[in-house]
């Protein structure tokens, strides 16, 4: 077993360098060497331990792992909303852990979508205000337009002066993948976005993250517990004792190995 | 983000809240805290100003300028400069003589301005009217009493000086009157242009010459002009305003401003804690919008503009709706109050409007700043993890919400000492609710109660300490400002019914002579009048003080000059009258007889400079006496009670001549049984307060109204605002209801933990309400009212029951809906 995902590491270690030579892809997130320390009741856990990341356009990675084996701290780094202990995280060029945390946010405003597991839509906010919101906040004038189409593109189009408490789950969840999508991002945080929603309307959902990523070219990495959205991915990274180890799960693979 | 974008988006935000409890508690207690700030000033600026009017109606102006000589041209200028309006009396006895008939008149010369402030109530053929002018030129109007026994009737002719002058009318009602408490004889009222035809007005007469002043709208003209006049004046002439010209109205007037203000000062205290109260689920609630924007990219500084953009659209319009419902209540009120007064009250000024605005504003930006800083400084790991806590808050952020109460506490109180002792207590108050509560809670847990819906109740309370805690507080402050505000009310009224009592006196007679005495009063006690007390009046000059004699040039002060040119009245006394305060030295005692000792009123050993064991030398009738001064007191001029500057111990004085002086309440309806007394002794002369002391009585009433009026507004606007700060809190209680009602607690269950968990933040709150009511209640009578504080058990109990039944209850009617709510429901609203 212990062999097995070794050798899987390694094979994977080696497409992603044949696939960087053979047609140079770039790189729009890079973590190198994190490390992530939390205190607990006087005590130093380390949460992630030299961990090493790298994603480049287009490309969609999935990172599963045990409850509470850090995925969410993960994803919280990468995105800049929390600052490793030690290490680099290189969105886009940028090294975000150099950056002060406005500066973080005008990134995150330009570069970065986010679906979260519980939605988080503004409860006041109807549908569109909702998806328009970090258009406005980036200061696109064209906003309401954009929004528009970002929620026509979900299906949605029909819903815009729904407030999300009028919309079922599943809605709501399309509602804020439209928002991540909206301003183009290069890179789409997604924390388990099928969590809350069950599993026909989850499968709707996968569908929608994946036809929007080949469409607009916008980097997925999930963190989720659902194998069916894992498998999806070009690469699946299993979060295990603080560090990132390649699982031989996704589909090309499972292709390949057919 | 263009500034444009950032305002709509503000907007946007804003408007989407419309349906949230947090954004609509916020505004409605900002709208009641403006309403009540606005509404409040609004009523007390007019009945302040209508108050002082009702005191012009004794002085027929809100300011009187007296002299000997007719006024200066320098005061009219000064005058007509800012807009008063102005009328010129003189005054000054003369003869009259119709017939056979003549008579001691008082003769009034008005202009035909005259009266700024009341009016005459005059008979002209047999109709009563009531006018506001004096008589035509070549008119006069007489009293009653001249009519009779000159035997003179509306259309003769009268020969006043070496003018004639027909009667217009006879006067019955004079409310300007008031003002001279002791002229004696009847008045006679005629145009000031007659007056040179009279020939009266001569080198030597003496001749009181008025300017009266009244302003049109606002007390600041008439004061701004008394601060002008006051340093023009030359020795001998006067100004008076409506306080200093009438010692009884002044301290009902002082009373009922201050009354006023200190429930200004209560609207804003309360609007302060209701908008504390709301502001903080306010944030809380929207804490996750504000981390989600700072994930999707926005600065700090954008959050900031975004809040704070929302914070400035939400008080501008709160306070213009609680401007205008503020008017619309004051004029609601005064169209009420206004029926009481003669008058209409006074015109409204722009200046609580003003100030209400610019409270709401104000209010709300220094109450939303600590709230603005725990916002921005929002943690964004908020958005993955909810568990995220807070960042602290910090104490300095709340500096500008306690400058601005203060600011508001002074200019509501004007008064410095207040404002310290107000803030104290606060400050106070704060500490012992969350002591009080951290105790209680600490007792709660120590006691082992059984499991049952009591014990729950008592857990929500150590659970939510801090809220508890801060809604104590909230409570506390809120009920503390109410009791307060109905304990001085009390003592006010209490205060004002004592000074002029339904049977306080209403005649003066003096001149009795010594042979007289029991003949005078055992008829006065046919007449079943009260046995009144009879004080002897010996007449003396002072002449020397300490052996020195008196040299009139080595005193400056006019009034130091003219007691000493005139007689003293002296008196002897066993006893201190009860309305007398001794200050220094020592009463005498019964064995203390005949010593040559005297106690002097404070006033005058102030204005002739005279200290204890002083010895003062009368002459009295041809002989002179040596006295020491034993003691000083103060004495109450408006009680309506016989009272004398100098008092001696019976004995001392025996061997001089003494006429009586009493005084004694007449019913009306005893009028004609005096009359046939006063026939039996001629030389008696009865002076009638009945009229002066009518007036005051009126005036009194009226401030009574006004201060009943005021204070049930605060109540209401004071119960209101608890109210508001309820919901405010209520939200947290949502969850948890939810939660109790998920895992199967009964709505009888939930009722009565919820009652539990009040009844002891009531019953917390209102015991320290008390003790800070109780404790600001005592400074306020006792340094600013000069009233004598009393604890009222009475009180205190029913505030107690009040707060124990009104606070659960009204926090039972809020989530009575929410207990009706099923829990799948209840479930979508968190």
């Amino acid at each position: 077993m212990l062999a097995n995902t070794h050798h899987a590491s390694l094979q994977s270690t080696l497409k992603q360098s044949l696939s960087v030579t053979d047609q140079p892809q770039q790189v729009v997130l890079l973590a190198e060497n994190i490390c992530k320390d939390i205190n607990s009741n006087g005590e130093t856990l380390r949460i992630l331990s030299q961990l090493n990341l790298h994603c480049t356009a287009h490309e969609t990675i999935a990172i599963v792992g045990a409850s509470g084996s850090g995925k969410s701290t993960l994803l919280s780094l990468l995105a800049g909303l929390d600052m490793p202990t030690s290490g680099k995280i290189v969105v886009e060029n940028q090294d975000i852990t150099l950056l002060n945390e406005d500066a973080r946010a005008k990134l995150r405003g330009e570069k970065m979508g986010f679906v979260f597991q519980s939605f988080l839509l503004l409860p006041t906010l109807n549908a569109l205000d909702n998806v328009m919101l970090p258009l406005q906040l980036a200061g696109n004038l064209d906003a309401k337009n954009i929004a528009i189409d970002a929620l026509n593109k979900v299906g949605l189009r029909h819903r815009l002066t729904h407030l999300p408490k009028q919309l079922s789950g599943g809605e709501q969840q399309r509602v804020a993948i439209a928002r991540a999508f909206a301003p183009k991002p290069a890179l789409l945080f997604a924390d388990e976005p099928t969590g809350n929603l069950d599993a026909l309307t989850g499968q709707n959902v996968i569908e929608l993250l994946f036809e929007l990523n080949t469409n607009t070219g916008t980097a997925l990495v999930l963190v989720t517990h659902d194998e069916k959205l894992a498998v999806r991915c070009q690469r699946v990274l299993k979060l295990v004792n603080g560090s990132l180890i390649a699982s031989p799960q996704t589909k090309v693979e499972l292709e390949a190995a057919q | 983000m263009k500034p444009f974008a950032v305002l709509k988006l503000a907007v946007n935000l804003l408007k989407s809240q419309r349906l949230a409890g947090e954004l609509s508690t916020l505004f409605f207690a900002l709208t009641i805290a403006v309403t009540a700030t606005t509404a409040v000033s609004f009523f007390t600026n007019r009945i302040d100003q209508t108050l002082l009017q009702q005191g012009g109606l004794l002085l027929g102006g809100d300011l009187a300028i007296t002299s000997r000589e007719p006024v200066v041209e320098k005061y009219r200028i000064e005058a007509q400069k800012n807009s008063l309006k102005l009328s010129e009396t003189a005054e000054f006895p003369s003869m009259l003589v119709l017939g056979e008939n003549t008579q001691l008149v008082e003769i009034k010369a008005v202009d035909a301005a005259f009266p700024l402030r009341g009016d005459f109530e005059i008979i002209v053929s047999d109709k009563t009217e009531r006018v506001n002018h004096g008589p035509n030129q070549g008119e006069v109007w007489i009293a009653p009493q001249i009519a009779e026994n000159l035997q003179a009737k509306v259309g003769d002719i009268l020969t006043v000086g070496e003018a004639q002058l027909r009667v217009g009318a006879v006067i019955i009602n004079e409310t300007s009157r008031g003002g001279d408490m002791f002229s004696i004889a009847p008045r006679l009222l005629m145009h000031y242009a007659d007056l040179p035809a009279t020939k009266l007005v001569q080198i030597g007469s003496r001749i009181k010459y008025q300017l009266l002043l009244a302003g049109s709208q606002n007390t600041t003209q008439i004061s701004q002009y008394y601060a002008w006049a006051k340093p023009q004046l030359v020795a001998g002439d006067r100004i008076d305003d409506v306080k200093n010209a009438r010692p009884e109205i002044k301290s009902a007037l002082d009373k009922a401003q201050q009354f006023l203000g200190l429930s200004a000062v209560t609207s804003v205290i309360l609007a302060m804690v209701a908008m504390c109260l709301a502001s903080v689920p306010y944030t809380q609630k929207n804490m996750d919008t504000y981390a989600l924007m700072r994930c999707f990219g926005a600065s700090k500084s954008r959050i900031w503009q975004l809040l704070g953009l929302q914070i400035l659209i939400l008080a501008f319009v709160a306070s213009s709706l609680g401007c205008l419902i503020g008017f619309a209540l004051q004029a609601l009120l005064s169209s009420f109050a206004g029926a009481l007064f003669v008058e209409k009250l006074a015109s409204p000024s722009l200046i609580p409007l003003a100030l209400g605005f610019f409270t709401g504003i104000g209010m709300m930006l220094t109450v939303m700043l600590p709230q603005l800083i725990r916002v921005s400084k929002v943690p964004v790991l908020r958005i993955l993890r909810r568990d995220f806590l807070l960042s602290n808050q910090y104490l300095l952020a709340y500096l500008p919400a306690v400058l601005l109460t203060i600011t508001l506490i002074y200019l509501q109180a004007n008064s410095v000492n207040l404002t310290f002792a107000m803030l104290i207590i606060l400050l106070v108050l704060v500490g012992l609710a969350s002591l009080l509560v951290k105790l209680a809670a600490k007792l709660i847990s120590a006691i082992q109660f059984k499991p049952s819906n009591t014990s729950l109740g008592f857990a929500s309370v150590i659970r939510r300490f801090n809220l508890v805690s801060i809604q104590v507080a909230g409570f506390s402050i809120g009920l503390m400002v109410l009791a307060l505000l109905s304990i001085v009310r009390n003592d006010v009224l209490q205060n004002w019914q004592a000074s002029l009592p339904v049977n306080a006196p209403n005649r003066f007679m003096i001149n009795i002579q010594d042979t007289q005495k029991t003949g005078v009063l055992t008829q006065l006690n046919a007449m079943n009048i009260r046995q009144p007390v009879v004080f002897p009046m010996i007449r003396g000059r002072l002449t020397a003080i300490n052996g020195a004699p008196i040299d009139l040039n080595k005193y400056s002060d006019e009034r130091a000059k003219r007691l000493l040119q005139r007689e003293f009245n002296l008196s002897t006394a066993l006893n201190m009258q009860a309305d007398n305060k001794l200050i220094i030295g020592k009463w005498w005692q019964a064995n203390e007889l005949n010593q040559p000792w005297v106690s002097l009123e404070e006033g005058i050993t102030k204005t002739l400079n005279l200290k204890l064991n002083d010895r003062l030398r009368y002459e009295i009738g041809g002989s002179t006496i040596e006295l020491t001064v034993k003691s000083i007191r103060t004495v109450e001029w408006d009680s309506m009670q016989a009272n004398f500057f100098a008092v001696t111990p019976p004995g001392t004085l025996a061997n001089y001549s003494a006429s009586y002086i009493t005084s004694f309440h007449l019913p009306d309806t005893k009028i004609s049984e005096l009359n046939q007394l006063v026939k039996t002794f001629p030389n008696l002369t009865v002076i009638d307060l009945s009229a002066l002391i009518k007036q005051i009585r009126d005036i009194i009433f009226k401030m009574t109204a006004a201060v009943q009026y005021v204070f049930l507004f605060s109540l209401l606007a004071g119960l209101a605002v608890l109210f508001a700060s309820l919901q405010a809190t209520s939200e947290e209680r949502l969850r948890e209801t939810v939660l109790f009602r998920i895992l199967g607690a009964s709505k009888q269950q939930l009722a009565k933990i919820l009652w539990i968990e009040f009844l002891l933040i009531a019953l917390l709150a209102s015991f320290i309400a008390l003790l800070g009511a109780n404790a600001l209640a005592y400074y306020v009578s006792e340094n600013l009212l000069n009233i004598p504080y009393q604890f009222n058990w009475f009180f205190s109990i029913q505030v107690l029951v009040a707060a124990g039944i009104l606070i659960p209850a009204s926090a039972w009617l809020m989530t009575r809906k929410l207990l009706a709510t099923p829990p799948r429901q209840l479930l979508q609203s968190i």
